[in-house]
């Protein structure tokens, strides 16, 4: 179930929400959507589910045409809109019900409805109003109805905005874990969680696509570059820090904590060993920062 | 569609909502048809006439008081892109909210065949009533809350807050039933043109069927009102994709 956009674009009034976007997404990747708000992520997935049209451009999941042949397109595709909307005065089985019959499911409704409550963890909830579930529940309940007509293609729009760090992780591994054999889209703006979760990030910034890449490429793509943080019992001058082989900047940190950049691309940890001993410095800190997603996508999206 | 239909039809019967406006509909048609002054007990002749002058003013407020929340809340909860984003073609989404509301409507009228038949038993002789006048004016009364659901939809669609929606379909409603009786009446109309004039609004087209002679002119007209608002509903949700 592939996912093709070509030249996608969304015009409000003047202002250009999507300025002509095309990337390929071939079945069975998990593709981070990524950008500041007002990037165009939600917009996009929105001309993507059929709730709203494209101005210009085409996009197809798995050939079909998502404006000609919106209604197939739909039955294949599971959407979690952005903020989770939900029928709050329903109940978790009902809706779940509701939905499986908007979709149809017939003979198979009840077993699946059993089938998402029970994977989803919402057994202890399920007679309760959705209205009275804790966030996290709710967006279980989300997933539910994204998931129950067994989609080959999984669109979710900021899953994990709002909750907590242990709803974060068991959301985060609701996905992977059903996500398996699924092409699957999910908008964050969370760096870690594309790390943890995506194959493949594409970062979007003032409606056009600023990078678009597998996670390792986009992370590994700045090595001439190494930053280090170190922390000595005693003061360290700044000049001796500076007179070490290789060290460009030093920056101080809180006590007596330095973050040091090197353009070498040789492992500067043994250097500063050295440098601490021949100094009688007592070193009790020394860690290479990662160039993480973060920096990517604040180097990425700030430029502009 | 049928899916939207029961979770409308849910809805109403698991809130307050259905039983509530049935209840009022039932409670203010029967006191005034039986309890107060001027009523058939009063009144000492056996004719529902003042049921049916009444209900259209109960439904004046109490239709677009049950769809005031069909497309606003959706839109105001954002559970509108939900079901947009399913494989459910507009007007199925539209019908089965129709449906159901029309359904409760329709389940508030029921219950006056209880009247029907207690001043068809009071008459002297038993059955001295115009059974064909009332079986007019019930069908006259089905296609009146017919066409005002289809209004209340309407406008539920045009705004996403529910007191702005309902305010909307009570005027729009009470405007098809009254305003163009009153234009008629202006003296500038008098050259003939009152009659068709009239002929727009909806009380002349109830009255008419309120006789007993159910006309095709007034069927097509009743129709032609609830077509009209149904396509104006699916033209206002897909405005979202221009």
């Amino acid at each position: 179930m592939s996912i093709t956009l070509k030249n996608l674009s969304k015009t409000y009034g003047t202002q250009k929400a999507v300025d002509s976007i095309s990337f390929d997404i071939p079945t069975g990747q998990i593709v981070g959507f990524l950008g500041p708000n007002g990037a165009g992520k939600s917009t996009t997935m929105k001309m993507l589910t059929g709730f709203i049209s494209p101005t210009s451009g085409s996009a197809t999941i798995n050939g079909l045409d998502i404006e000609k042949d919106a209604l197939e397109v739909r039955k294949l595709v599971g959407y979690l809109p952005e903020n989770n909307p939900q029928y709050t005065d329903m109940y978790v089985a009902e809706y779940l019900h509701f939905v499986a019959s908007v979709y149809q499911l017939g003979k198979n409704a009840n077993s699946k409805v059993e089938e998402m409550i029970s994977i989803t963890g919402l057994t202890p909830e399920r007679k309760k109003k959705i209205g009275q579930l804790s966030k996290g529940y709710r967006q279980r309940v989300g997933i539910a109805q994204a998931m129950i007509h067994d989609p080959k293609v999984l669109i979710l729009d900021e899953p994990t905005s709002g909750l907590d760090p242990n709803q974060l992780v068991d959301i985060r591994n609701l996905i992977i874990q059903l996500g398996k054999e699924k092409t699957v889209i999910l908008s964050t703006h969370i760096m870690q969680e594309v790390q943890a979760m995506c194959d493949r990030a594409i970062i979007i910034n003032q409606g056009v696509i600023v990078a678009d890449d597998r996670i390792e490429m986009l992370t590994s793509n700045d090595k001439k570059r190494q930053e280090i943080e170190v922390e000595f019992i005693e003061v360290v001058d700044k000049n001796l820090l500076l007179a070490i082989d290789g060290i460009k900047e030093a920056h101080a940190l809180k006590g007596n904590g330095w973050k040091l950049i090197s353009d070498k691309k040789t492992d500067m940890r043994v250097a500063l060993f050295e440098f601490a001993k021949n100094n009688q410095f007592t070193l009790i800190k020394i860690q290479v920062n990662e160039h993480n997603m973060e920096e990517v996508f604040k180097d990425l999206t700030k430029k502009k | 569609m049928i899916a939207i239909f029961k979770k409308e039809l849910n809805h109403f019967f698991s809130s307050l909502i259905g039983y509530l406006s049935i209840g009022i509909f039932l409670l203010i048609t029967g006191s005034l048809l039986w309890f107060f002054k001027g009523g058939v007990l009063d009144y000492g002749y056996a004719t529902l006439e003042s049921l049916f002058n009444l209900a259209p003013v109960v439904f004046l407020i109490l239709i677009p008081a049950v769809t005031m929340r069909s497309f606003s809340e959706e839109k105001n909860m954002g559970t509108l892109e939900l079901l947009m984003t399913k494989p459910l073609r507009d007007i199925d989404i539209i019908l089965g909210k129709y449906l159901a509301a029309l359904v409760l409507v329709i389940f508030s009228i029921l219950p006056t065949f209880i009247y029907f038949y207690s001043v068809y038993k009071l008459g002297a002789p038993v059955g001295n009533i115009d059974t064909g006048g009332v079986w007019g004016s019930y069908i006259g009364l089905l296609f009146l809350g017919a066409s005002f659901t289809a209004i209340g939809i309407f406008c539920s669609t045009l705004s996403s807050n529910q007191i702005v929606a309902f305010i909307l379909a009570a005027s729009l409603c009470a405007a098809t039933y009254w305003l163009f009786d009153i234009i008629s009446d202006f003296p500038m109309f008098s050259n003939g043109l009152d009659y068709f004039i009239q002929q727009l609004g909806i009380n002349a087209h109830y009255k008419s069927i309120s006789r007993g002679i159910v006309d095709t002119r007034d069927i097509i007209y009743f129709l032609s009102v609830i077509v009209l608002f149904l396509a104006g509903t699916k033209t206002v949700l897909e405005s979202r994709k221009w």
